[in-house]
């Protein structure tokens, strides 16, 4: 057993900048519109990518319904990475897309319908925590109801 | 428009694995080699342009002019993912298009590891590798192709015809990495890396160089055209916005800004273009390529790889090198390369693969979606 380090693992984190951990309520994603041409995007930006406006991103609550766009069924990947996976990527409802794992589902092409309704939910991180210990959590797709 | 530029010496070494040479020695191998046949010397060239990728810190083209001469001459070295190549063409191109140069040596270099290309992940945080979806370009090509077969119902057997036809496109091309046969049930039943890309159906890392001699019209008249390769035009774009880029790089719109420049400024159409070396990174790449180069109608992409139509002695015959799928693809290499080999056929000197009576064909390479360059090349004579 490796020794404590001081400080208390914390956790749990956030896997990435845009997805939100309030003290009290629950996670989502929050990303940035252009309020001139409305491109969605996951981070701030000098300015915006389709349109070059300045100062036009304000930030933006994403939703957690979607649609499967299109995905890749993951066999070999880094070493230690578990396999198989489901590589999704996903349009969310108003805007925005996400790539992510597609779990709840079996990872064969005969049971994967691109177009089909997604909803994205949160959860550990697979267990994977970083060289302070802290616990991480991530965000998910899975097919919905 | 200004005057022409002209290929007047070209070749590659044979792509493979040498563990125990190092890059610029690799590159000078095949700057040697492109010399001698335009017969020339590096004293004649007026300025070197070096794309390497895996030492893009380290002036390989400095050191690469260690090994066969330093003359002092300008040199630049590029680096732009799998579009580096093409881009130190390009820079020798425009260096002689802009009057500055007769004669410049372009040379594509790389030594790869083994093993699968993507991102692990950065030191921060923990890894998001098969947490948040997959970056291993296997996956992130399947991807692409999916996309084609969400719209046009394209099928895992039609990626795998790909994989199927450039491997016998190079069993006679001894410049290749491979040369083997791969049925269609072999590249189906090959180890799945990411569906639908089975192991045959991605490209292999091998360590490779080739090299250009690039001329001004003035130079290519007075030392003869007979051999001469005239570059039609010279096309290198970025990725314009996409609303999936986010997540998805797109190698679709620059390929296709890329295509429409390249026509207008050669003055063809695809239908006039005899033979093309496309950017078969994965077999998913090339069917998306065919449309987005207009080798064919949007959605007959399918139909074209089932009907044999990219094959050798077909209408237009795709990556008869065996492309990056089994010649190999040494990244900084690979746009050197293709242009090696359509300027091979366009003067009549590809052997067993020859296409016979080309006359004009083109040259495509994609940089991770974001970069994209197209060379439209013509018999000169
Ligand atoms: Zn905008």
């Amino acid at each position: 057993m490796k020794e404590q380090s001081e400080e208390t693992p914390q956790g749990p984190l956030p896997v990435v900048d845009f997805l939100k951990i309030p003290e009290d309520g629950d996670p989502y994603l929050e990303g940035f519109r252009c309020t001139s041409c409305d491109a969605v995007y996951l981070a701030d930006r000098a300015a915006c990518s389709k349109c070059g406006a300045r100062d036009t991103l304000k930030t933006t609550r994403l939703s957690t319904q979607g649609n499967l766009y299109v995905y890749s069924i993951v066999h070999r990947s880094f070493p230690g990475i578990e396999v198989p996976y489901v590589s999704a990527i996903v349009d969310l409802e108003g805007g925005g897309t996400l790539k992510g794992n597609l779990i709840n589902i079996e990872p064969d092409p005969e049971k994967i319908e691109m177009g089909m309704p997604i909803e994205v939910v949160f959860g550990d991180a697979l267990g994977r925590v970083d060289r302070d210990g802290n616990t991480y959590l991530s965000y998910f797709f899975q097919p919905r109801g | 428009m200004s005057e022409d530029v002209y290929i007047l010496g070209t070749d590659m070494i044979k792509f493979g694995r040498f563990p125990d040479r190092s890059v610029p020695s690799l590159g000078a191998e095949a700057a040697l080699l492109a010399l001698d046949d335009a017969n020339l010397t590096i004293q004649d060239m007026e300025a070197v342009c070096c794309g390497n990728l895996g030492q893009a810190a380290a002036m390989v083209g400095q050191r690469i002019l260690q090994e066969i001469g330093q003359t002092g001459v300008p040199v630049v070295n590029c680096a732009n993912a799998c579009a580096t190549g093409a881009t130190a063409f390009r820079e020798a191109w425009m260096g002689i298009k802009a009057g500055l140069y007769d004669l410049v040596l372009a040379v594509g270099v790389e030594q790869m590891g083994r093993g699968l290309l993507g991102g692990a992940g950065g030191a921060k945080g923990i890894p998001k590798e098969g947490l948040l979806g997959s970056q291993t370009m296997p996956a992130v090509f399947a991807e692409a192709g999916m996309e084609h077969s969400r719209k046009y119902g394209t099928t895992f057997e039609q990626f795998a015809k790909v994989s199927v036809k450039n491997h016998h496109h190079s069993t006679h091309n001894p410049k290749a990495m491979y040369q083997i046969e791969t049925p269609l049930e072999t590249v189906m039943n090959a180890e799945m890396i990411a569906y639908p890309n089975t192991k045959l159906m991605c490209s292999v890392n091998v360590d490779g160089a080739a090299a250009a001699i690039l001329a001004s019209e003035k130079k290519a008249r007075e030392l003869g055209m007979g051999r001469a390769v005239r570059v039609k035009a010279s096309v290198l774009t970025s990725d314009p916005w996409q609303e999936r880029d986010l997540v998805m790089p797109d190698v679709n719109s620059c390929t296709r800004l890329a295509a429409k420049t390249a026509y207008e400024m050669a003055g063809v159409g695809p239908e006039d273009v005899d033979l093309v070396e496309l950017h078969d990174c994965f077999a998913t790449a090339e069917i998306l390529h065919y449309e987005n180069l207009g080798l064919c109608g949007e959605g007959e992409a399918g139909r074209m790889i089932d009907e044999g139509e990219s094959a050798h002695g077909g209408r237009i015959p795709v990556n008869v090198s065996g492309g990056l799928l089994s010649k190999g693809h040494p990244l900084g290499a690979t746009g050197i390369a293709n242009i090696y080999e359509i300027s091979t056929h366009l003067r009549g000197e590809a052997g067993a693969r020859q296409v016979e009576g080309a006359r004009i064909g083109l040259t495509h390479v994609i940089g991770l979606g974001s970069a994209c360059a197209i060379h439209v090349l013509e018999k000169a004579s």
